[in-house]
């Protein structure tokens, strides 16, 4: 299993009240599978993934991600965890303003300290920004931004790939390339994919399917 | 674990979209660094200069100094010490008398009090006396001629050739002295120096009986004899009792040194204050820059990167900046050296040679670069705790953490940096924690002021009040408000300002209110007893009221309390008490008189009238008591004044508060009546003569008639200190000049940082129907709001520190003058406005489509 998931909970303070919004979470996926978490705003389904990505900590319960059990590790560990084996793609892009998209791309590779010119470029060109790779992300639509984020997600060849909504911010037709794009290198790559959207077209793409309602799991398909 | 490449390649690539706001960073330092640099050096600079020059200072190896001719055993010991046996007779010992007299042209009826150096051939040894002709200083020993200082001859409108009456001698005007070594230019502004050979100084006739000058015997060792310094410890304690002191090129080099250090590292902490003022810059940019980056921190965490890469990468960028800034300054400052020398070469008595100080230069930017990283510190403390979470929600916000022990560290840091600093360049431990602490004060009291005001405006605003001024007020507690940057920057600037105009101000009008309109304005002294009518017949004449004339009785103690002068001078010594031993040495000028004057009053026993009469043969005096407790006496006490080899009894018979401020006559001593007349004497009085013209007819007919009284026009005497207060003022009004450019800068970055939050606001104000009129004001409001507050409590600090300084260290009463303090605010709020409304331009400018566009 490439991600395991145990009784996840989480809860945040809200108005002073603690507020749970991820309860009693657990599943498991199976190396170069692709899940698709969908559901309604608010239930929990951004949480869910900034949990088992390692960015944040949960209230209680356990995630394993590649063998390794996210809660023994600290911040800077998880990072370097990040760093070495997971990819990610959001909905509004995330790309650093102040670098090209050729730098964006290198810098997974730059922090395992690998050579990245020459990965980078070739990401770019593979998806489809060979002549803009000296472009800023603000020089760049919506649709190149995020292949621009795919070619970075995808530098480090990562064992696991998560997927914020990554068309939420895009019109249908962008959107649907870069579904395809994500696909593709899924397919060559064999990364695994958990995918975040609210969209049930592009959920049922997935060959696993989790929706949440209300921080609990009311429906589990092609487990 | 930190990635040192990509540390250094991320800093690279992330400046390039912030090189603007980096580069005021940079200029927040680069003014701090350029003042220390420029002052620095410039005291390294003389401290060399002195160095080369201190030999040619004294123009002589050792100098035997002394009130009265030089006594036969010095002499003695001055012959021996040139004529050392088994040396070659290269030693030599020359004579400088130096006394005031008045100088008169009879051609052009000029007349003004000078400083007379009666030289004698030879000196000096070592360093020139540069005249016009030049020559002229060795054919000053031919006799009859006299040397002026260049600003004597357009006073009295002279030309060389004239003849020039001084006492009852007549000199021929042989050039003018455009150098001499030791000399500073407003030492000349009491009056100005001439000089005549040491054979004519007989017949001016000038150093009548109590006229006061100094004697200098300088010599020049023979070459092998002993080191100067080594003889100088050797009889300074045999010449102490004869009243000789000894002086050295060792120790004129000390003194100077000591003293223009001291005033180097003075001026050198009012730098320090722009560079810390930098630092607050530095901190405020890093601030507003982390915030503005915070979602490329989370993606950098998000993909990998560890708390300290980050950390390392805008630490980096904040260092290179600091750098470039510290370099910047210290070329500045190296340029800035190069003009103090004009400021301030009229206080210094050496040529400072100017040359770039690599100690001013490398400390300077080291401590620029010090200052950049500790004060970025704690704003990118922050950037640690930035979680990755942000990535996919934007409000997660940075995890507080007040007991962060990082942040503390930042804070415990600048804290000791910011004493470090003071005591480096105050030089001392005290000073420099003194002026640590006062920062401490103002900063805390700034700060405090600023969060009152947010916490005040919060809770007075009124939903009644009109919307423009509680919106512009309400900007003041926002969030990522920049209240208290703003108020420290802005107040620590004018509170510097402020403090040194009330000094300045309060010292100047002290001078001005004892000059009064009915005050007498000139002086007359050294009138022998025998002169007395006839000075007093030609101040009739002349129509000018003068004071009843004083007489005026030099003598010295020879017993205090029965013990003999002489064993209390040996105790004085071996207790380092020399303070108490000057008080014993010193020669008194006393007077005898029956009344008290207006600037004393006693305040221990009663004046003659009701006082116990003294046993017979001895007098009564009344002691000043500053003098009392340095000799160490007290009401009923003796002491035995020897007064031109008479032995005077005296008792104590009350102590006296004077209020030397005073341009009047006072004594340490006054005599009862009955006890001095028929000892040797001279008199002096004072007048009241409003027409200069006046005062310059009733001078000349005096040094005609009575050629060696003294004539003092006390407003030239007040125009000198005034020029020697400005003067300084004005040096460390420069100084002062940079903290208020740095506080200038770091308000436009703070002013700026939140420029995107606001035109956000008013782009938003103005799609929903607000004028641009209406938007100006709401800017308006809150920057007058600011710089109100900023300026008021700075300016009530200052008078604080101007009363602590009035009262404390320069011993003055202390006045605040209201109309140019509202001034000096009002100056402070109109500049920030303007800075407000010139960073807010672009704000008025954009469209409500282009902001919405970029959105």
């Amino acid at each position: 299993m490439i991600l395991q998931c145990e009784s996840l909970t989480q809860t945040y303070l809200s108005g002073g009240r603690p507020l749970t919004v991820l309860n009693d979470i657990t599943f498991a996926l199976p190396e170069g599978a692709f899940l698709a978490i969908i559901g309604p705003s608010g239930s929990g389904k951004t949480t869910l993934l900034g949990l088992l990505a390692g960015l944040d900590r949960p209230a209680s319960g356990r995630v394993v991600l590649d063998g390794r059990d996210l809660g023994t590790l600290d911040e800077d560990a998880r990072a370097q965890l990040r760093a070495e084996r997971v990819g990610f793609v959001f909905q509004s892009f995330q790309l650093i303003p102040t670098l090209t998209a050729r730098e964006n791309v290198q810098v997974p590779l730059e922090l395992r300290g690998e050579p990245s010119t020459e990965r980078a470029e070739s990401l770019l060109t593979r998806v489809g920004l060979g002549d803009r790779m000296d472009h800023y992300p603000a020089q760049l639509s919506g649709g190149e931004q995020q292949r621009v984020a795919l070619a970075r997600a995808f530098s480090i060849r990562p064992r696991i790939l998560f997927a914020d909504e990554p068309t939420g911010n895009l019109d249908a037709k962008t959107g649907q390339t870069i579904i395809e794009l994500m696909r593709e290198l899924n397919r060559e790559s064999g990364t695994t994919l958990v995918l975040v959207t609210h969209d049930p077209d592009l959920a049922g793409l997935a060959g696993r399917t989790i929706r949440l309602a209300d921080g609990h799991v009311r429906e589990d398909t092609g487990a | 674990m930190i990635r040192p490449r990509f540390v250094l390649r991320m800093a690279l690539r992330e400046s390039r979209g912030a090189r603007r706001r980096l580069a005021f960073l940079t200029g927040a330092i680069t003014i701090g660094v350029a003042a220390l640099v420029a002052i620095n050096a410039f005291t390294d600079n003389l401290r060399v200069s002195v160095n080369r020059q201190a030999r040619e200072l004294l123009g002589a190896d050792m100098a035997f100094r002394s009130r009265e001719p030089l006594p036969e055993r010095a002499s003695l010991l001055a012959d021996s010490l040139i004529a050392t046996p088994g040396t070659d007779p290269s030693g030599a010992r020359a004579t400088v008398v130096s006394f005031s007299g008045m100088a008169y042209v009879p051609r052009t009826a000029g007349v003004r009090l000078v400083q007379v150096q009666a030289v004698d051939s030879g000196y000096p040894w070592y360093g020139t006396y540069q005249t016009v002709p030049a020559g002229a200083w060795h054919d000053l020993q031919s006799g009859g001629r006299i040397l002026v200082d260049p600003s004597l001859l357009s006073i009295l409108d002279a030309v060389p050739g004239d003849t020039l009456s001084l006492g009852e001698s007549r000199f021929l005007i042989a050039g003018t002295v455009i150098d001499a070594p030791g000399s500073f230019g407003v030492q000349g502004a009491f009056g100005p120096p001439v000089w005549i050979a040491g054979r004519d100084l007989a017949s001016t006739g000038l150093l009548q009986f109590g006229a006061r000058a100094e004697y200098e015997t300088y010599l020049k060792l023979p070459s092998g004899a002993a080191d100067a310094e080594v003889i100088a410890e050797e009889y300074r304690p045999v010449l102490r009792p004869e009243r000789v002191r000894i002086r050295t090129v060792e120790d004129d080099r000390e003194d100077l040194s000591d003293t223009l250090t001291r005033m180097g590292n003075y001026l050198g902490l009012v730098a320090l204050i722009a560079l810390l003022l930098g630092g607050l810059g530095v901190a405020s940019a890093v601030h507003v820059f982390i915030r503005q980056r915070l979602d490329t921190i989370a993606i950098l965490r998000c993909l990998g990167a560890s708390a300290g890469d980050v950390f390392a990468v805008y630490l980096l960028q904040a260092l290179v900046m600091g750098a470039l800034g510290s370099i910047l300054g210290a070329a500045i400052g190296v340029g800035i050296q190069q003009a103090l020398p004009g400021m301030l070469g009229d206080l210094l008595p050496v040529d400072v040679e100017v040359a770039i100080s690599p100690r001013a230069v490398g400390l300077g930017i080291g401590l620029g670069l010090w200052v950049a990283a500790i004060f970025a510190l704690l704003p990118l403390a922050g950037v640690r705790r930035v979680s990755p979470l942000v990535t996919l929600r934007r409000d997660v916000e940075t995890r507080k953490s007040h007991r962060d022990p990082f942040a503390i560290g930042a804070v415990l840091l600048l804290g000791l940096t910011v004493v470090a600093l003071a005591i480096i360049q105050a030089g001392e431990w005290l000073a420099g924690l003194g002026f640590a602490g006062g920062i401490a004060v103002v900063i805390l009291v700034l700060a405090a002021a600023a969060k009152v005001l947010t916490w005040a405006v919060r809770r007075i605003l009124r939903p009644r009040w009109p919307y423009l001024l509680r919106q512009g007020l309400a900007n003041l507690y926002r969030p990522a408000n920049q209240t208290v940057t703003i108020v420290l920057a802005l107040g620590f600037g004018a509170f510097l300002l402020s403090t040194l105009f009330l000094i300045q101000h309060n010292l100047l009008s002290e001078i001005n209110v004892e000059m009064g309109d009915s005050r007498p304005n000139i002086a007359f002294y050294d009138i022998q007893p025998d002169q007395r009518e006839g000075v007093e017949g030609l101040l009739r004449d002349a129509g000018v009221r003068s004071t009843p004339i004083v007489p005026i009785v030099p003598m010295r103690i020879r017993a205090i309390a029965g013990r003999d002068t002489a064993a209390r001078v040996e105790e004085a010594d071996s207790a380092l008490a020399l303070r108490d031993s000057w008080a014993i040495r010193r020669e008194y000028r006393s007077t005898y008189r029956d009344t008290l004057v207006a600037t004393e009053r006693i305040v221990a026993g009663t004046w003659w009238d009701d006082a116990p009469a003294a046993p017979s043969g001895t007098a009564r005096v009344s002691v000043d008591e500053g003098v009392a407790a340095e000799l160490g006496v007290s009401l009923g006490d003796h002491i035995v004044w020897d007064v031109q080899g008479i032995e005077v009894r005296t008792v104590i018979a009350s102590l006296r508060e004077i209020d030397w401020g005073r341009l009047e006559p006072n004594f340490f001593v006054v005599f009862e009546p009955g006890a001095l007349e028929r000892a040797p004497q001279m008199m002096a009085t004072l007048a009241r003569i409003d027409d200069p013209a006046d005062r310059g007819t009733v001078q000349r007919r005096l040094a005609e008639s009575f050629p060696n009284v003294t004539s003092l026009d006390l407003s030239l005497l007040q125009n000198a200190i005034q020029n020697i207060i400005d003067r300084v003022a004005l040096a460390i009004r420069f100084m002062a000049g940079f903290s208020l450019l740095t506080g200038a800068i770091v308000l436009i970055g703070a002013v700026s940082t939140n420029r995107f939050q606001r035109i956000r606001e008013a782009v938003l104000l103005k799609t929903l129907g607000a004028t641009r009129r209406q938007v100006l004001r709401i800017i308006l409001t809150e920057y007058a709001a600011l710089g109100l507050l900023a300026t008021s409590i700075s300016v009530i600090l200052a008078s604080v520190a101007g009363w602590a300084l009035a009262t404390f260290v320069f011993d003055t009463p202390f006045r605040v003058p209201l109309p140019q303090l509202v001034a000096v605010t009002s100056g402070l709020v109109a500049l920030t406005l303007g800075v407000g409304l010139w960073s807010s331009a672009t704000i008025l400018k954009r469209t409500p489509l282009e902001v919405l566009r970029s959105e």
